[in-house]
């Protein structure tokens, strides 16, 4: 097994896929518990709809990096969405529902109209559940993922204590003069980055558990939004690194993969919570 | 000048207008109430105060060189926080967040702050607990360490016992008491007259009467009356 695992990392790709995979793992968990707890989980999973729908579109041009198409309309709609989010008048989420599934069916619809291959079937099981296989990352594909991850990081960083502000209690930030739509919409837009980056690896479908799952596995263990989010992204950088090595060994899709082992991952810290929480008590 | 000069004010909701008129001030070291019955618009009025939402109508004045940042706020509890993974001590310190401006991180004059401001509220020995395991009264007491942290000035309450038992109640109170004494203005809800007309200075009455004035003026007053009869006689029936 390790002479395999030392053959397949002679070849850069495979070296590619575990540099790419482990930094979208970890900028997908850093806000993770953000979303959990301001309840905007549904902005994550009604963006991944919608960048399936860019994706579709942006096949049509045949650019060699869609990302330049993709990026731009997922912010947009993440600014979108987050507005009508906030809004009471208009059933905030009714609309969520409409652009996301709308944003699914135009994209299927523009994909069967227009098809880049003869695999359509295939086209859509990879964009949905990601590609079988992380190997066709090209240089290019890793330096952005590179970029924007550093880009991610800094700016978590920069305001770690400002997005704790307006994650704990938005109405108290807001009172006392924190500029708390600005700091939601930096929220927002960098989830639309973290779901462009990790489509490729895990598909628009489980990008929401990505950012989930390692945010409350850690909840279960700890009790500090610091500990918390730092055990996060380790949780989640080392189940992406088993998932990648898992699936290369095995031959089973990288998505997938990666999120079964979150769920592992998930029961053992619900199950050691239980103990933690039993010697606290 | 005032603290704070509200001036022919209207609140409600999209156009929907709950109180319209309404004219008070509010100076330095006062200890305001607001009662009023449910729904009477007590939370929108503080809301609209604090600027998180517009007024349908008319002026807030604020005076006497206080900042837009330097209000505390003590909200009434929402779901979110209940379950939220934080200590007490980034909670507390979350308050000095309107001092640092872009400033990304927090500086020792801050920390220090919030160390001071947990000894006042005698929650130090909770500071690297979680704030979801401690107990109501404790919860309040973290919220209003914060506030502290924000404010020198002028604290708003919104029913800052709501849930408490009577033991810790009057301990809160006697709290909010003694941070009057040291000089804060304190502009509170309260659904509990007897407490309102103990502690505070002045009251401020809304409903379909409003009245403002000192303690004593209200006591007299027709509507001070009818209400604290009310009140008392609602009691009796639980
Ligand atoms: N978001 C909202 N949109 C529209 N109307 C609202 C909204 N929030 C409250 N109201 C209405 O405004 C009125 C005043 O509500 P408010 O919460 O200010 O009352 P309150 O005096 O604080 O009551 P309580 O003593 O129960 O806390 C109520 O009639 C309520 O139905
Ligand atoms: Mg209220």
């Amino acid at each position: 097994m390790i002479d395999k695992l030392v053959f397949y990392f002679q070849f850069p790709f495979v070296r590619y896929a575990l540099i790419v995979g482990v930094l979208i793992a970890m900028c997908a968990s850093m806000l993770g518990v953000t979303l959990v707890l301001k309840r905007f989980s549904y902005i994550g999973d009604g963006l991944s709809h919608v960048a399936f729908g860019a994706m579709a579109i942006a096949g049509l041009t045949n650019l060699t990096n869609n990302m330049i198409i993709i990026m731009p309309i997922t912010a947009l709609s993440a600014v979108l969405l987050l507005r009508t989010g906030q809004n009471t008048k208009i059933k905030g989420d009714a609309a969520i529902a409409m652009i996301s599934v709308g944003a699914l069916a135009i994209g299927y619809l523009i994909m069967n109209l227009f098809p880049s291959s003869s695999n359509i079937t295939g086209d859509v099981c990879t964009t949905l559940f990601g590609s079988s296989s992380l190997l066709t990352l090209s240089v290019a594909d890793v330096w952005t993922c590179v970029i924007l991850s550093v880009i991610v990081t800094a700016l978590f960083v920069v305001f770690y204590n400002k997005i704790f502000a307006v994650t704990f209690d938005e109405n108290f930030a807001r009172a006392t003069g924190t500029k708390a739509d600005r700091y939601n919409l930096l929220i927002a837009v960098i989830i639309a980055v973290i779901v462009v980056l990790a489509m490729k690896m895990v598909g628009t479908l489980l990008i929401s558990a990505l950012v989930i799952f390692p945010a409350v596995s850690a909840m279960r263990l700890f009790n500090s939004y610091r500990s918390v989010t730092i055990c996060a992204v380790v949780i989640s950088v080392v189940c992406a690194f088993a998932g990648i090595i898992i699936s290369i060994l095995a031959g089973t899709p990288v998505g997938s993969t990666i999120v079964a082992v979150d769920v592992v991952a998930f029961i053992f810290c619900y199950i050691a919570g239980m103990f933690v929480g039993g010697a606290r008590a | 000048m005032a603290l704070l000069t509200i001036q022919n004010l209207s609140l409600g909701y999209e156009s929907r207008a709950i109180i319209e008129g309404l004219n008070f001030t509010v100076n330095e070291g006062q200890y305001l109430c607001i009662v009023g019955e449910n729904g009477s618009g007590k939370t929108t009025l503080m809301k609209t105060l604090l600027g998180l939402q517009d007024p349908l109508g008319g002026q807030i004045l604020i005076g006497d060189g206080l900042k837009k940042n330097e209000i505390g706020y003590l909200p009434q509890q929402t779901l979110v926080q209940r379950d939220f993974p934080a200590s007490v001590r980034e909670i507390v310190l979350s308050g000095c967040q309107s001092r640092c401006g872009l400033r990304p991180f927090y500086n020792k004059a801050e920390k220090q702050l919030a160390a001071d401001n947990m000894e006042r509220m005698g929650i130090t020995q909770f500071a690297n607990r979680c704030y979801r395991d401690l107990s109501g009264g404790q919860q309040q007491r973290v919220l209003l360490a914060r506030a502290l942290c924000a404010t020198q000035k002028i604290l708003l309450l919104d029913e800052p016992v709501s849930g408490l038992d009577p033991k810790v109640t009057a301990e809160m109170y006697s709290l909010i008491k003694k941070l009057n004494d040291e000089g804060i203005t304190i502009i509170m809800i309260s659904h509990d007259i007897e407490t309102a007309t103990r502690y505070a200075s002045h009251i401020l009455h809304i409903g379909s009467n409003i009245f403002y004035g000192t303690k004593d003026e209200y006591l007299e007053s027709e509507v001070g009356r009818f209400f604290l009869r009310n009140q008392k006689g609602g009691e009796a029936d639980d």
